[in-house]
């Protein structure tokens, strides 16, 4: 089944407007901050929040034209995964799976046993007669998952699936989760703020800002080539915007680099990648083209680095070592000496907006 | 080094609150003192006192039950803002909360009594004639308690979180099967709570019953107009009937604290 | 306000007598004249007439100001009992003023009128009640007081008497109960007082019950023990009793003269 959604949905002074397509059998991740529009876009192909304008076809068929027709998320052949699971807290994990094909008119019976065979094939049998106030996050979660594909949908939608859990649990829920994904045969879309669940779990991902689609291809291409500042932050590189020409590019906002490819011309973006920028207490003698000064803005402990931003022309973040830090005697406010090799810019031509 | 920490008890909290507070228990206690403990088993189960007591827990449940009935839906309507005007329907609701209910049973009567902007239709077609029946104390309980558990559930239903109901309806489920099967279940400690209040309230309604109802012993004769009318003749009845009615109170409130808690402070 | 000559000689004359039924000190009577505030606890089936009577007493005692507190009589003997801060107490029947007399709360009481029951009905009479003997009939909706009240033992008395049965759908706590009743038009009749008749006027119609088949109730009035003004107290209730324009009022009202 492949969804067609060329929608836009207006609450109050937001307005989330998209096009796109999603079909079978690809994982999707709707990437964006708080306040992006990724769970409008999730409840208008369930059904839950009908589009002002356009239309959303679910293979063939219109199911909302903003007008006559509407098809209610009973008749979508959903499966949701609401964020914090939204567990019915008044029936065991048995009946919460079995609330589906109950409510679609299979008999208590059958609806039991399908259920009881979802949890066996989910791995957590063990759970059925538990309330979902005795299981833990991780085990809410493959419970949440139980119920929305009990219905046996064709369109498989979860809202933060793993924002719920604690760091600890969230790589083998993760990962697990990617399992179950990857082997679904419709249509997949889960809504995420976390970068990480996009790049892991997504064949492809949808950036949102602000109501619209700001990028749009796989977790590689949002590495190598964000098409915005927040792409590019959610990635962990700089994104510089200037022009170039003759194998200079000048950086809006002040700064000059050498960039290595001279047939590059007109507006371009470039991606700075933090390991590859040295920092220096004195002018660096060496290879490397560009240099310049800056100042230390703030120091980051990420993992066993240390993400360091640099005030300058351009501003950029680099990443050290502990030691580095220490050796080169960090701390907001130093000057520093900023190197980096041409070779290392990776420059392409600014997305047309 | 710790220091032992005490919840602080400022006397300008404390003060008024004890005079609260004895202010509440002790009309109970001079209730109780006054009471005729020697008569009492015999005053209470005299034919007009179980009459009253049996008719005051008929009409006082039947009432909140069709207060329930119709409320929960109204409550409902009124969380979701599917009336053009909310504050003005939640207005028109709390409006019997604040009228004196002598008033309300004055409204009563210009509505469902026999010459009534309803109530001649129903009598002049159905013959049927609510003032002086039980059907007629019932109404007016209902009139007058129905706000308590309306405002409740109101509540209730705003805090309500949404996914679960998206859920259950993402899983095929009618809104029928939603209400029913998740929307009730998860604001059943609400739903008791605003009934025991509305019970409550039913249980006590006094000035609209007599004004639409009359008061005849049997028929219309609720605890607290059995307590009144005995007040006119005879005393000591009147509080063994206090006494009686305070009792009943007590225990449903008893019975059902843990619910009750549990619904007021979520 | 000037007092004509001949007020100023019957401000004598009650002084004089209230001194001389109620047995206070006569010495402390002579020197003592009414003022200040009373208040009255009076019958239901008093509320028409009582305010004109105490704006005659106010006229003629000025400085006095009667205020007033209408409800069952039974009720107002339970309120006088418990201590209400009341200065003159007058019921529609003897036995509930006796239990104020009784408890030690109210002075010897004075018998200061007479009343009869009458049958009201709502204007047009739709259920055509003629009778007492129509209000046994099933099709008629009667109400009455509670037997507690004077109006209401007076009703059952009136049935007993003339040997009917009616049921009632109601027992209203207080003769004005039974007239609201009436007027509503929620009942087709309702047992009151003749006075209470002649005081709603077009509101209700009415059934007269011949004198030989109807009971009476008398009206006794007491000045409060506990009373904070006794003077004034004792001066109104000589006043309802004793007064030509009080006794004149009653008259005027419907009530008949208890002796």
């Amino acid at each position: 089944m492949t969804i067609t959604f060329d929608a836009s949905v207006t609450r109050g002074s937001f307005t989330l407007s998209v096009a796109t397509e999603f079909e079978p059998g690809t994982v999707v991740a709707v990437l964006g901050p708080n306040g992006s529009g990724k769970s409008t876009l999730l409840r208008a192909i369930a059904g839950l929040q009908p589009v002002s304008a356009g239309s959303v076809g679910i293979d063939s068929v219109v199911v909302d034209d903003a007008s006559h027709v509407f098809m209610p998320p009973q008749g979508r052949a959903i499966g949701l995964v609401p964020q914090d699971y939204a567990l019915f807290p008044h029936l065991s994990v048995r009946d919460n799976v079995a609330f589906g094909p109950r409510s679609r008119g299979a008999g208590r019976r059958a609806a039991s046993q399908l259920a009881d065979a979802t949890l066996v094939r989910l791995g957590i049998s063990d759970l059925s007669n538990r309330r979902p106030s005795e299981i833990s996050g991780g085990q809410a979660q493959r419970v949440a998952l139980a119920r929305a594909l009990a219905t046996n949908p064709a369109i498989l939608l979860l809202d933060e699936p793993l924002a719920a859990l604690d760091v600890e649990t969230r790589d083998a829920v993760r990962a697990e989760l990617d399992i179950h994904l990857t082997s679904f045969a419709g249509c997949a879309i889960f809504v995420t703020h976390d970068p990480l669940d996009a790049l892991l779990l997504a064949d492809r991902v949808l950036v949102l800002e602000e109501g619209r689609i700001v990028q749009d291809g796989t977790p590689v291409d949002l590495a190598h080539q964000p098409a915005t500042t927040y792409v590019a932050a959610l990635m962990g590189v700089t994104l510089l915007r200037g022009s170039a020409e003759g194998g200079l590019m000048s950086v809006d906002g002040g700064g000059g680099l050498h960039i290595a490819d001279a047939t590059v011309v007109g507006r371009v973006q470039c991606v700075v990648r933090p390991e590859s920028v040295t920092l220096h207490r004195q002018q660096p003698e060496g290879s490397a083209r560009n240099t310049w000064q800056g100042i230390v803005r703030s120091l980051q402990p990420s993992h066993d680095r240390v993400r360091v931003l640099v005030d300058g022309e351009p501003s950029i973040v680099a990443v050290v070592t502990p030691a580095a830090v220490a050796e080169l005697g960090l701390v907001t406010g130093t000057p520093v000496w900023l190197s980096m090799k041409a070779v290392d810019l990776a420059v392409y031509r600014s997305p047309a907006h | 080094m710790s220091t032992r920490r005490t919840t602080p008890r400022p006397a300008f909290l404390v003060i008024p609150g004890s005079v609260a507070l004895a202010f509440l228990i002790i009309p109970l206690l001079a209730l109780l003192w006054q009471a005729p403990w020697g008569d009492l088993a015999s005053i209470i189960s005299s034919p007009l006192a179980l009459d009253a007591l049996r008719l005051s827990l008929v009409t006082s449940l039947t009432a909140t039950a069709f207060a329930a009935v119709v409320g929960v839906p109204l409550a409902w309507l009124l969380a979701r803002d599917v009336f053009p005007a909310t504050r003005l329907v939640r207005a028109i609701v709390i409006v019997p909360l604040l009228l004196p209910p002598v008033v309300s049973g004055v409204m009563l009567l210009s509505a469902f009594g026999r010459r009534g902007f309803v109530g001649q239709y129903l009598y002049s077609i159905f013959g049927i004639q609510l003032p002086f029946t039980t059907a007629g104390v019932v109404l007016a309980e209902a009139f007058v308690a129905m706000p308590f558990l309306i405002i409740t559930l109101e509540g209730a239903f705003r805090t309500l979180d949404r996914r679960y109901e998206d859920a259950a309806i993402t899983l095929g489920a009618s809104s029928w099967t939603v209400f029913r099967r998740v929307t009730i279940p998860l604001i059943a400690p609400s739903l008791l709570a605003g009934a025991v209040l509305c019970w409550a309230r039913a249980l006590g309604e006094f000035g609209a019953t007599i004004t639409f109802a009359g008061n005849l012993p049997g028929v219309t004769q609720t605890m607290p107009l059995a307590v009144y009318s005995a007040l006119e003749s005879d005393r000591s009845a009147a509080i063994a009937l206090s006494v009686l009615l305070l009792a009943v109170c007590v225990g449903v409130l008893v019975a059902l604290r843990g619910y009750y808690l549990k619904g007021s402070s979520a | 306000m000037r007092l004509g000559r001949v007020g100023a000689i019957w401000l004598a004359a009650v002084t004089t007598v209230a001194v001389s039924v109620i047995g206070t000190e006569p010495g402390a009577a002579a020197t003592a004249a009414p003022v200040g505030t009373i208040t009255v606890s009076a019958a239901s089936s008093l509320t028409d007439v009582f305010p004109v009577i105490a704006a005659a007493f106010e006229k003629r005692f000025p400085g006095t100001t009667v205020r007033f507190n209408f409800g069952g009589s039974s009720a107002l003997v339970e309120q006088v009992n418990a201590g209400a801060p009341v200065d003159v107490l007058a019921t529609a029947s003897e036995p509930t003023m006796w239990k104020a007399v009784n408890a030690g709360h109210a002075g010897r009481p004075l018998l200061f009128a007479k009343n009869t029951m009458a049958i009201a009905m709502p204007p047009g009479n739709s259920a055509g009640v003629t009778s007492l003997s129509d209000l046994s009939r099933t099709d008629v909706i009667t109400a009455a007081c509670a037997v507690a009240v004077p109006c209401g033992s007076a009703a059952r008395d009136l049935f007993a008497r003339n040997g009917v049965t009616v049921r009632p759908v109601t027992f209203e706590l207080d003769v004005r109960g039974v007239l609201g009743k009436v007027m509503a038009d929620e009942v087709d009749a309702g047992i009151v007082y003749v006075t209470d008749v002649r005081a709603a006027g077009s509101a209700v119609t009415s059934v007269a019950i011949p004198a030989d088949r109807n009971v009476t109730t008398t009206y006794p009035i007491a000045a409060v023990i506990s009373s904070a003004n006794p003077v004034t107290a004792k001066a109104f209730v000589a006043y309802v009793r004793y007064s030509r324009s009080a006794q004149g009022i009653l008259r005027a009202y419907g009530f008949a003269r208890p002796w």
